[in-house]
Parts: structure tokens; C-alpha cells; sequence
């Protein structure tokens, strides 16, 4: 009987942690028992990179990238060329050259410290600076002494894949609008201590005796502090304001500002005929709070819409031209015509679409399909550009190539997907529109109640209740409450780029996956097996000394089995193993090779479609076991998508694979069958999460269309869905546009990201409950005539207080450790 | 109550100036990346 095996991750006393990322290290057997053990034989490179440069403090970090070094294995000679340098590295005026690197992997302060410690690891590089938000790393590097493409290699090499980095111009516009920005903060801050402090002043004299002319003084100098704050640095709020009215729009600002010039107008009046309340302390301390709210909503969304400019340079700047089969010239890679042949050595990824005329290798082409093994590819054969060539030399006729090559149109789309994407509507300017309007009917009520009795106090009242609801707490209560969830969820490996996707979330819909590395793990893995225990040590003893990515999968399968010892153990190279094991002849491999070793007919064997590789095995002439091989499903995803299901999540298998592997994988995670996809292009994949979000309504609350994914192959489909999630191990600078990535292995992440959005939501509500509970009382004091004001300077801080404490001490994602 | 009119705007004054301070440390760039430098100390070599 077959039956689905979950490999265990790290179930057995025999199971140590990887060295240098801290997985179960499990397909290298250690040397002796005190050797450090690795999971892969990059992470063995880095950690002798590491401790031979006496860097080995990076292991000791309690807080170190706890995932697998995955180094591209790409020459980067393209780094070196003219066509690269010319357009990517400066000179500087002391000779040294500096170039811009985004890099893959960027997660952690551990990498930090490691990539700005480079200098140390290669003598010629003066100086690496990173900066962890952007990704991107400054390398400064005299060119005399070392090449930039040997830096790449080292970057590489440590798990940090770099590219050049493309948003220059955007960054640079963005730095100007920050420090603008941080300008305006600035000056509100230190204009509204300031109006406290003389504020402060004038309620002290209100007990005490203060001298006339003293008070007068106070008033006067907060009028002219308040003046500067509105013009200055609160002006943003009243041409935001204007611009939404010339829209016949309603947000957030308008009340603000409403609010805002009420307070001002009778401030002034009150100053200049010297009775009655100024407000002015209120109103630089809100300027104050609602610029900072701005400043950090605006930095945790800007990540999500600038992804898409700052999508990776994919396929090298240059390409091998040849004339007459020998002699190559170094060209720009957008610069090659239809028909010219081209030169890809071994390690460089392919310039431009094209059909092998001459070579024979091995392709990764991981970021077209997600797939990590790698394809062979013969003469005659298509190739794309951004494979990754591996073994041998290849010559190549070009039939597209710049912006006609597939990886381009796959990236356009992405392109063109997040620029269609509508913008998540947030329940803050939901509110605010609706708040207007109760605002202004409110104080008309006000204003025709009391002007029966008392003119002057009618004008008074009015504007004390267009004062008092001020939406300040409830303007504030999005992005603080939003900030401190997305600070969180990044301390336990969750990455978001931006609080309105967390709110996006709390609305489930569709949940789309992808299924090669997102459902299942991406290597070869023992899926079935059919057979008696005592065969499982056997195998172990006669696989023992393979390195055989089928011997690797048993190896991994029964981590705790102490293998038999075998004798006269032979490999045949594409068949199988044969051993003797206490006596017995043991016959191990692919069902032709083991048939004929036993004497049956080869032609009987059924053909096998499960989309599994078998694998047979014979003891003695007979046919005993059957093993299966292929992606293995993540130990996780059954109970995480049950989990999700539950939650009201319906979820639908993507896939580029065939049609078989893909339903066996859905049934067994309980996918219903109108819900499997398979042999689905990049863009067929988008196209059907377009038709869901369509689908999904185009009311103010649309449900939420997820898709999950690690490819270039879904990057198109990610940034069409509502929210985009892209997955640990996925080819990251493909995943630019996905408004959430995971550095957490497994799906389980998926339900801390579900349960965290909707954690975050309810405190957003509840933010929201506290912020108009204080408008409410603002109101019932104002329409009844009793903002004196003290109450005024008391309300409109607490409510903003409340607030953030709020946020800070309500719980959104949990912080334990993975 | 007369030094009042001293001292109040010799602490706008001072304020002004280091509000100056400020401007100056935004706009050379020192306030570009608020999140590296954070991180950056987090353990130095031993």
C-alpha cells in the first residue's frame, strides 16, 4: 500500500543544526561528533568564509538569518564589463569606485554587521554600507586591487544575492519628500512644546494672580508661534483638503482642517479683544501628531507602490557577441538583433531568448518556472533569458532579446498588474466621509439651538464642537496602530510592506497558491513507499555511499535509522545500486534497471503518470519494495490551509506542473477539484487571479484575493491579486511586488499573517471606538456649553494619548520565537 | 514680571537654534536611514 510519508524536519536526538543557518543539518553527514554539521554545502562555504576571516562572531548572534544560504552560482562577470561599470559605478575624487547593489536576503540586523564587515573578508574594498529598509548596499572599492565581479561572488557566496540597483532616481526623490517631511516634524515639534509651555503658563495663571500684562504676553507669543506651524509645516493639510473638495471628495483632511481654521479664527479673535479661549497649544500639538501619523503611514505604503520600479535587472547588462564562431565582442544585451549568435559560458545567465546552435548543459531555470532542478538543454532547444547556464559553455541564436524577451513581457505585465491595482479603500476614509457630515450637521444644530438665546455664545459653542471633533485620535488611530503591527510581524520573519494590506486581509476571499516551493518544498523527496520496515535499513546501507539526490531523499526520509553494513556496493551511473547486505544481494533503482538485473521482462512495467520518479527495489532476485520520489509536501500546509479554510478562506491550486502531480497534491491538501489549476503559464496565472478580484466586487469592501507564491512565474499573478505573498526560499528579487514576504519556513506563516491582520483590525477598531467616544463627550460639552478652556487642552491630547498607548499595548502579532 | 520679556524670547531663542541644529542633521543626509544605524550597534566586535 502506498502510503504519503510527511517528512519529519527535525524529529530525531540524530538530528544536529546546521552550523551556519541553524536548520536541521541533514543531507552531510557529519565528519566526527564535534565538527560543526552543515544542511548544504553553501552553508559549509560560508561558514569557513566566515572563520578563516575571523568573523566567526557571526554565529553567535542570538538573532541570525535562520535560513539557508542559497548563493545564485552566477559568474557576475557581467559586473566587469564596460556597458555595466559606465552605467552603474562612479568614480569617486579619491580614486576608488562605488557602485549601488540591491541585494537578495536582506532581512536581519545580523546582516548588517555581516555584509558591512566585506571589507574585512576582501582585501581592495574600502567600505559597504547597507541600508536595511531599501535593501541595498553602497560598495566602495578600489578598482586597482579587486574586481566588482569577485565582490558579487562573495555576496553571493554569503547568501546575498546582488544586482544593480535601479531606483536611483526614484530614491533620490523619495529622500527629498522624507526630509521635507522630517523638516516639517521639526519645526511642529518644537513650535508645539513651545506653545504648551506658554500654555501651561496661562492655566497656572488662571489659579494663581497673574499680571494682565503678563497673560496678554503668553497669548500674543502663542499666537506667533502658531502662525509659523500653520503656514509651514500644517499647510499640507489645508491643500489636501482643498484638493479633495475641488474633487468632490471627502477624506480625513477635510474635518482636519475644518477643525483646524476654526480653532485659528477664534484663537486670533480671543487674542486680539483679549477674553475667551485661544486653543493655539491644541492646535500646534495636533499639526504636531497628525504630521507624524502622515510620515509613518507614508513610509510603510511607499514600500509596496515603488516595488515595481525597483524590479531587478534579471538578465546581465551585457552579451557575448560572436563573428565567425570565434571571435566574441562585448555587447550591451538590449542591443542584439534577431538571428546574431551568442556566447553563454558556464555560470552566466542567458542574455536574451534564443535556440541553442552548438553546446550541450544544464539549465536552472528557477525563475521562469520555480522549479529547482535543473533541465538539460541540447542543440535545437529553446532557452530564455534569465536561465542560469551551468555546466557548459553554450552558443546560442537570438530570436528575442531586451524588452521582446519572455522574462521582460513576464515582468511588464507585473508592471502593468500593480499599476491597475485599485488601492485598498481603508476603513479610516470610509469613516471620515460619513463624519463630515454628521461634523456639519452637528454644529448647524448647535449654532440655530443657541443663537435664539445668545449670539455670541452660538459662535462660541459652534466652534468648540467643530474643535472637539476633530479627528485627530481617529486620523492617528490607522497608522499607529498599523506601524507597530507591521514592526512586530517583522520580528517574527512576516515582512509587510504597507498597513492597508493587513487590512485587505481581515476581509478573507480567495486564497490562490502556488504549488512547486510554496506547498511543497522544492527538492526531491521519498513521497511513497510501499514495503517492510527491515528493507528501510537495508536501503540506507547500500545508498550509504551515493551522493545521489535519490540517496540524499532516503537519507533525509528515515533520519533516525541506523543503516546495515553493505559489501561489494556498486553504482551504475543513470540505472541504479547494487550491494550485499548480510548476505543478502540487494538490487536498488529505476524499475528497467532493477528488471533487468532480476530477469523480468522490461517491457511488462506499467507506465507510471503519478508524476513521481519510482524507484525499485529487489532483494534476491524478487521485487520487494517500490519507493516514489518527488516534491514533497511542506509538513505544515495540510493543517495550516484546514486552519485557514475554517477561517473562511477559499483556496485554489495554481500551478505550472502537470496535470497529475498537481491533483495528487490538491486531493491529498483537500483542495475541491473545480479548484486545481494545473499547466497554467505566468500568464495564465494572472489572468485567472484578475478574474478573481473582479470577481471579488467592486463595492467598497471587496473580499480579498490572496495569492501566494516564490517565482517570477507568479510575479505576475502577485501583483494583480489584492494582496501579493511571496514565500520563503522564492527567488526574492522576482518578488519586489509582493506586498508580503515570508523569511518563515512553511505555511504556518499563512495563518500568523491571517491571525495577526485580524488582530491588527481590532485594534484599529478599537483605537477608532476610543477616538470618537472622545468626540462624543466633545460634543455633548460643546452643544451644552461647557468647553471652558481646560477641557478643551485636557481632550484633545488624552484622546490622541489613548490612542497610542493603545497601540502600543494591544496585541497584533504574537512575538515568540519560531 | 518685567525679566519676562527677557527671558521668553531668549528661549525662543535658543529653541531657534537648535531647531537650526535639526535642519542642518536632516538636510546633510543623517536622518536618510532611520532604521540601519539602529541595528548597526546591536553587537560590535569583541
Amino acid at each position: 500500500m502506498a502510503t504519503i510519508l510527511r517528512p519529519s524536519s527535525a524529529s530525531t536526538d540524530a538530528v544536529r543544526a546546521c552550523e551556519h543557518c541553524g536548520l536541521p543539518a541533514l543531507g552531510v553527514a557529519p565528519d566526527g561528533d564535534d565538527a560543526p554539521v552543515f544542511c548544504c554545502s553553501a552553508c559549509a562555504t560560508a561558514y569557513t568564509m566566515l572563520s578563516e576571516h575571523g568573523l566567526g562572531a557571526y554565529h553567535r548572534f542570538p538573532e541570525r538569518r535562520l535560513s539557508a544560504v542559497r548563493p545564485s552560482g552566477r559568474a557576475f562577470s557581467d559586473f566587469d564589463h564596460e556597458a555595466f561599470q559606465s552605467r552603474y559605478v562612479q568614480r569617486d575624487a579619491d580614486g576608488l569606485s562605488r557602485v549601488e547593489l540591491a541585494l537578495e536576503g536582506v532581512h536581519c540586523p545580523s546582516c548588517v554587521w555581516l555584509i558591512e564587515r566585506v571589507p574585512l573578508l576582501m582585501t581592495g574594498v574600502a567600505r559597504a554600507e547597507l541600508d536595511v529598509r531599501l535593501n541595498r548596499a553602497v560598495v566602495t572599492w578600489d578598482a586597482g586591487a579587486t574586481r566588482l565581479s569577485e565582490i558579487a561572488r562573495t555576496l553571493d557566496a554569503l547568501g546575498y544575492t546582488p544586482h544593480p540597483y535601479r531606483g536611483r532616481e526614484r530614491a533620490a526623490l523619495r529622500r527629498s519628500e522624507d526630509r521635507a517631511m522630517l523638516v516639517r516634524i521639526g519645526v511642529a515639534g518644537a513650535i508645539a512644546t513651545n506653545a504648551m509651555l506658554a500654555a501651561l503658563a496661562i492655566y497656572a495663571g488662571e489659579f494663581n494672580t497673574m499680571d494682565g500684562s503678563a497673560l496678554a504676553l503668553f497669548r500674543w507669543i502663542s499666537l506667533i508661534l502658531t502662525i509659523p506651524t500653520l503656514v509651514w509645516p500644517g499647510r499640507i493639510f489645508f491643500t489636501s483638503a482643498w484638493a479633495a473638495l475641488r474633487a468632490r471628495t471627502v477624506h480625513m483632511d477635510v474635518p482636519i482642517a475644518l477643525a483646524l481654521f476654526a480653532a485659528t479664527t477664534r484663537g486670533v479673535i480671543n487674542t486680539i479683544s483679549g477674553t475667551g479661549p485661544i486653543y493655539f497649544d491644541g492646535v500646534c500639538v495636533l499639526v504636531f501628531l497628525l504630521l507624524v501619523g502622515r510620515f509613518l503611514q507614508a513610509r510603510g505604503q511607499r514600500a509596496a507602490t515603488d516595488a515595481t520600479e525597483q524590479l531587478f535587472a534579471l538578465t546581465p547588462a551585457t552579451a557575448r557577441l560572436l563573428h565567425d564562431d570565434s571571435v566574441a565582442e562585448d555587447v550591451p544585451a538590449d542591443a542584439l538583433g534577431v538571428g546574431a549568435r551568442i556566447a553563454v559560458h558556464a555560470g552566466e545567465t542567458i542574455p536574451a531568448d534564443g535556440e541553442v546552435l552548438w553546446g550541450y548543459s544544464r539549465l536552472n531555470r528557477a525563475i521562469l518556472t520555480g522549479e529547482s532542478a535543473d533541465v538539460r538543454v541540447d542543440v535545437g532547444d529553446t532557452v530564455y533569458a534569465g536561465t542560469l547556464n551551468r555546466t557548459a559553455e553554450l552558443h546560442v541564436r537570438v530570436t528575442a532579446s531586451g524588452d521582446d524577451s519572455r522574462l521582460a513581457r513576464i515582468l511588464a505585465q507585473v508592471d502593468e498588474s500593480a499599476r491597475r491595482r485599485a488601492p485598498v479603500v481603508l476603513l479610516a476614509d470610509r469613516l471620515a466621509s460619513r463624519l463630515v457630515l454628521v461634523v456639519l450637521s452637528l454644529a448647524a444644530a448647535t449654532f440655530v439651538l443657541w443663537v435664539r438665546r445668545d449670539t455670541a455664545a452660538a459662535w462660541d459653542n459652534t466652534i468648540a464642537l467643530l474643535i472637539a471633533t476633530c479627528p485627530c485620535a481617529l486620523a492617528l488611530a490607522t497608522p499607529l496602530a498599523m506601524t507597530t503591527a507591521v514592526g512586530r510581524a517583522a520580528r517574527t520573519g512576516i515582512f509587510v510592506k504597507g498597513g492597508d494590506t493587513l487590512e485587505a486581509l481581515s476581509r478573507p476571499g480567495w486564497l490562490v497558491l502556488d504549488k512547486t516551493g510554496t506547498l511543497t518544498t522544492g527538492e526531491t523527496a521519498l513521497v511513497t513507499w510501499s514495503g517492510e520496515e527491515r528493507l528501510k535499513s537495508m536501503t540506507l546501507a547500500v545508498e550509504a555511499t551515493s551522493t545521489h539526490p535519490i540517496a540524499a531523499g532516503f537519507r533525509r526520509a528515515w533520519p533516525g535509522l541506523m543503516p546495515g553494513v553493505a559489501t561489494n556496493v556498486t553504482h551504475t551511473i543513470g540505472g541504479g545500486v547494487i550491494g550485499d547486505v548480510d548476505g543478502e544481494r540487494i538490487v536498488i533503482g529505476s524499475p528497467r534497471f532493477v528488471a533487468t538485473h532480476i530477469g523480468t521482462p522490461t517491457d511488462t512495467l506499467q507506465p507510471d503518470n503519478s508524476g513521481e520518479s519510482p524507484v525499485h527495489i529487489a532483494v534476491n532476485g524478487r521485487l520487494v519494495a517500490r519507493a516514489g520520489f518527488g516534491d514533497a509536501i511542506r509538513p505544515d500546509a495540510a493543517a495550516s490551509l484546514a486552519t485557514l479554510r475554517a477561517r473562511g478562506w477559499r483556496t485554489m491550486l495554481l500551478s505550472g506542473d502537470a496535470a497529475g502531480v498537481t491533483a495528487r497534491v490538491g486531493a491529498t491538501l483537500g483542495f475541491a477539484t473545480e479548484d486545481i489549476v494545473s499547466e497554467a503559464s505566468p500568464e495564465d496565472k494572472a489572468e485567472r487571479v484578475r478574474a478573481l478580484v473582479a470577481a471579488a466586487g467592486t463595492s467598497k469592501t471587496p473580499s480579498c484575493v490572496a495569492m501566494v507564491g516564490d517565482g517570477v512565474n507568479d510575479a505576475a499573478a502577485i501583483a494583480a491579486a489584492t494582496v501579493g505573498i511571496g514565500v520563503h526560499g522564492g527567488a526574492e528579487a522576482s518578488l519586489a511586488t509582493a506586498d508580503i514576504a515570508m523569511t518563515r519556513d512553511g505555511l504556518a506563516a499563512l495563518v500568523a499573517l491571517d491571525e495577526g491582520a485580524r488582530r491588527s483590525m481590532r485594534l484599529i477598531r478599537l483605537n477608532m471606538a476610543w477616538a470618537l467616544a472622545y468626540n462624543v463627550v466633545g460634543v455633548s460639552l460643546a452643544m451644552t456649553g461647557h468647553v471652558t478652556p481646560l477641557v478643551a487642552a485636557v481632550m484633545m491630547p488624552a484622546s490622541s494619548l489613548t490612542v497610542v498607548l493603545c497601540s502600543w499595548l494591544g496585541t497584533t502579532f504574537t512575538t515568540e520565537r519560531r | 514680571m518685567s525679566v519676562l520679556y527677557l527671558v521668553v524670547p531668549l528661549a525662543l531663542l535658543i529653541v531657534g537654534i537648535a531647531l537650526g541644529g535639526y535642519l542642518w542633521a536632516v538636510r546633510s543626509g543623517q536622518m536618510d536611514d532611520l532604521e540601519t544605524p539602529g541595528v548597526r550597534v546591536i553587537r560590535d566586535d569583541e
